[in-house]
């Protein structure tokens, strides 16, 4: 039996890994080896991050820029979606209230229904409202499809504190607000950070609102200027695979520092992903 | 972990905990108020307007007798009903191996979480460069062995088996994550029991894992399937569509539609199609989910 599970284990830890190997890989490979496949390089180069970080090749001519966007996107929907369920977990959780029953179906609604069905319309909108080519609409767009899931999470947290902080407050003198800033949020720290940190990775990794509402080489994010690598035939796959190395480490380092947040919150409150 | 959790159904909110609180409808509202804003601008909004342009029934004539159309649902199909029910099966085997306390299987947990922490473009642009018909790993290795090399993206069947393998591969370890949590949370006297009644392996999947996870596996069955109904990032950038248009899914055809042929209403109709299955997932989801 521990032979077997060992043999499928290892099966399934090169299934796993392979490809993030094999991008790794690339992104060491000169481009005179790039044609001829391998499992290892042969002459390992530097040179492809070194053209990525000084933006010198006209695939990646902007690329601080767009590093620069995607961080500002994620950082303002962390801090957005930490805002919205922070307070919205606080009446789901600690109040009742009627119509309560309405809010926490709209948010289930939101959080099952495919964001794609919503983004062609959601384009039209922020067409019309100019707010094409902003930042704005897509920090929009990231706060409201992943406000749902932080509530989820933080709401299930708030419900096991005890229902002695609400009387604390009381005994104090303390309104809802003081209740709300001075004991409740405290508390909440640990999946506010499990969430603050989903937010972030939400956004970071978003490809399709990004692809709408953002354009020129100038606004767009980096996993779209990367996609735009492969409309042309002569892409440099390992310069776009430095790229993607660069791209993957803040989500790969944010989710083993928070590993535990992450998974607990997870499996405690809901399930998410695709 | 939560008692709710080990019946595999997440928890309902707690009426005894409330009550030490009165009624308040204004500030539970008025907590809620920005999340509210939001939905209500971003989600019902546009799902009306959509909805309502959609409503024109010379678009659905037109998608319908689209060839393009007829294969995208049939595509959508396999996506949504083979991809993702493989993915869940093999991630509820796998999450009974995780179980075990053995070296290689520790570090597979520890590392095996990567295909879902590193977004979907590396990942695919890496299945790509491998799938390459001139210069990848895999063309290159079956040549090595006197096999023909295959066009792996350049023909329906296999270009679409890639969609279907790289979302498995991506998806894989966060429900397996997920499953084992359920695992974790089954009380290990019942297999204890199970044990003194003589069961194997198999009989303890059979009798006592399954029966305890089947609602936490229904629940998850129906939220991948609606997440991946509207999956536009991995067949988008897996194949485009291509080749000849023949591996789209919905979404990635409502985009072609709406934006590489201007149609815009026939873009709106393709998601309007898809729209009663989900409602019906959602108000499923909703009656066993509650936040």
């Amino acid at each position: 039996m521990k032979t077997f599970i060992s043999v499928v284990a290892v099966v399934i830890l090169v299934w796993t890994f392979f490809p993030v190997y094999y991008m790794v890989l690339l992104s060491f490979t000169p481009t005179n080896d790039l044609f001829q496949p391998g499992l290892y390089v042969e002459h390992p180069t530097l040179r492809n991050y070194v053209y990525t970080m000084g933006q010198d090749n006209p695939f990646v001519r902007y690329f601080w820029t767009q590093l620069g966007t995607s961080l500002i996107v994620s950082v303002w929907t962390m801090v957005g979606v930490g805002a919205v369920a922070a307070l919205g977990s606080f009446a789901m959780a600690r109040m009742k209230f009627r119509f309560r029953g309405y809010v926490s179906g709209m948010t289930l609604f939101t959080y099952v229904i495919p964001s794609s069905f919503l983004a062609i319309p959601f384009f039209k909108m922020m067409g019309d409202y100019d707010l094409i080519d902003t930042k704005l609409a897509l920090v929009l767009a990231m706060i409201t499809f992943a406000s749902p899931y932080a509530l989820w999470v933080l709401s299930d947290y708030a419900r096991s504190l005890p229902p002695e902080i609400e009387e604390a407050g009381a005994l104090d003198g303390a309104g809802t607000l003081q209740t709300f800033f001075h004991l409740y949020l405290p508390l909440i720290v640990p999946p506010l950070i499990a969430i603050g940190t989903y937010a972030f990775l939400y956004a970071w990794n978003e490809y399709l609102y990004a692809l709408l509402l953002l354009t020129g080489e100038r606004n767009i994010p980096l996993p779209v200027a990367m996609s735009n690598f492969l409309t042309t035939d002569n892409a440099p796959w390992n310069l776009l695979m430095a790229v993607s190395t660069v791209y993957s480490i803040p989500p790969v380092v944010l989710y083993y520092c928070f590993k535990r947040y992450l998974v607990s919150g997870l499996v405690s409150g809901a399930v998410s992903g695709s | 972990m939560t008692p709710a959790m080990r019946e595999g159904v997440l928890a309902a909110p707690s009426r005894v905990r409330l009550s030490p609180f009165r009624s308040r409808t204004l500030q539970g509202l008025l907590f809620t108020a920005p999340l509210l804003g939001l939905f209500a601008a971003f989600v019902i909004y546009p799902m009306v307007f959509g909805l309502w342009y959609a409503a024109d029934l010379d678009s659905y004539r037109g998608i319908f007798s689209d060839p393009v159309f007829q294969q995208t649902v049939v595509n959508t199909l396999w996506y949504v009903g083979v991809a993702v029910n493989v993915k869940l099966f093999l991630a509820l085997l796998l999450s009974g191996m995780l179980d075990y306390r053995y070296r290689v299987v520790k570090i597979l947990s520890a590392l095996f979480l990567i295909p879902w922490a590193i977004p979907a473009l590396p990942g695919i642009l890496s299945f790509r460069w491998m799938l390459n018909s001139q210069w990848g790993i895999f063309n290159h290795l079956l040549t090595k062995f006197g096999l023909p090399s295959v066009p792996w993206l350049a023909q329906h069947d296999t270009a679409f088996g890639a969609v279907m393998i790289f979302h498995i591969w991506k998806y894989l370890p966060f429900w397996t994550i997920i499953f084992l949590a359920g695992r974790r949370a089954i009380p290990n006297e019942l297999y204890e029991a199970a044990a003194i009644d003589g069961a194997g392996v198999l009989q303890n999947f059979m009798y006592v894992t399954f029966p305890l996870l089947r609602s936490l596996y229904l629940i998850c069955t129906l939220l991948s399937m609606v997440f991946t109904l509207g999956d536009f990032t991995v067949p988008w950038l897996m194949t485009g569509g291509a080749p000849g248009d023949s591996t789209h899914v919905l979404a990635t055809l409502a985009y072609r539609y709406t934006f590489a042929m201007g149609r815009l209403e026939w873009g709106l109709a393709t998601f309007a199609v898809a729209m009663p299955v989900t409602l019906v997932f959602i108000f499923v989801l909703m009656r066993w989910v509650k936040i």
